[in-house]
């Protein structure tokens, strides 16, 4: 691995580890849930650098695309369900 | 506050593990056994230009339907879990429609995104990726539509016959393999085909689209049954 792709490759690190920090840490949970996806979506990079492009999907496909999505679903379903649980139950 | 400290001794603990394997570890100057293995004699044996699909596939085929085999396990013991809150509402609820700019992006990207999971899976013996990568796609695509139109129902029908469907189809292939070839899941019953194109490599192409469409259908059962029921 050359200079810069041991840069990148730290650099890329380091974003995870504060996406990580964002997601726990955040006040806010759609942001927490985004960075979530952030730390897949950087993970997959991560992979493709270290040229296992198959993983890389699997996480860009799972990890950040399919379990983000999930997770905003439910979030609005359990939302929606503190909006109008006072008046049913 | 102590909470806090031991939390932040714990995740430096980790840390330090994990730098002195980062700090011992070396890459090989070249491929061990296995890898040599698997690199010298896939094109010629197995006939797929992409060496992780033979052995996902073929090699260690096995192994992949194991894998299928718990996620139709895991779909299905919560379609059954999901089904109990499901009975109880009869009358459904309306549900707010999803705004314009979804529908329309829905409208524009869906096909897009199914047809790159179908591209993927397909082309799961030439490209990196397959079935299990181009399923996970598909469903996304699927779930973009639940989103969009939480309102219409889904074909659970057509989604539970094409998992079914494609996990009877999948077996049948490998037992095939085991009368017509080496053994289970075996892809040289049908011609390998030159190296590179996209009828090549066997029956791996068929066997990664049933694998595709059936984590496809596997995750969107799930989606669909999230999205049916009401909260419990």
């Amino acid at each position: 691995m050359g200079m810069l792709m041991t840069a990148m490759t730290v650099l890329l690190c380091i974003a995870m580890i504060v996406a990580a920090f964002v997601a726990i840490a955040g006040k806010s949970l759609p942001i927490a849930i985004l960075s979530a996806g952030l730390v897949s979506l950087v993970a997959s990079v991560l992979f493709l650098v270290l040229a296992s492009p198959d993983v890389a999907m699997t996480e860009a496909a799972i990890g950040s695309g399919l379990t983000t999505f999930l997770f905003f679903f439910v979030l609005g379903r359990v939302r929606k369900g503190e909006h109008d649980g006072g008046e049913h139950d | 506050m102590i909470k806090r400290v031991s939390v932040l001794l714990l995740l430096l603990a980790v840390g330090a593990i994990f730098a002195t394997l980062l700090a011992g570890y070396e890459a090989d100057p070249e491929l061990n056994l296995t890898a040599r293995y698997y690199a010298d004699r896939t094109a010629a044996d197995i006939g797929a230009a992409n060496i992780v699909t033979a052995i996902v596939v073929t090699y260690r085929g096995l192994d992949t339907l194991g894998e299928v085999t718990v996620l139709f396990l895991s779909a299905a013991i919560l379609g059954l879990v999901l089904a109990q809150g499901r009975k109880r509402e009869q009358a459904r609820r309306e549900r707010v429609p999803a705004g314009e700019l979804l529908t329309t992006g829905t409208r524009i990207l869906a096909p897009l995104i199914m047809l790159l999971g179908v591209h993927v899976f397909v082309n799961g013996h030439l490209t990196p990726g397959g079935g299990f990568q181009g399923g996970a796609i598909v469903a996304s695509g699927v779930l973009l539509l639940l989103l969009a139109d939480p309102v219409k129902h889904f074909a659970h029908g057509l989604i539970a016959a094409v998992e079914s469907l494609a996990g009877i189809f999948y077996v049948a292939i490998g037992l095939l393999g085991l009368l017509l070839a080496g053994g289970f899941l075996d892809n040289r019953f049908l011609p390998t085909g030159e190296l590179g194109a996209l009828f090549s490599a066997g029956a791996i192409p068929l066997i990664y689209s049933l694998i595709g469409l059936k984590v496809g259908a596997e995750f969107s059962a799930i989606l669909a049954d999230l999205s049916d029921t009401e909260e419990l």
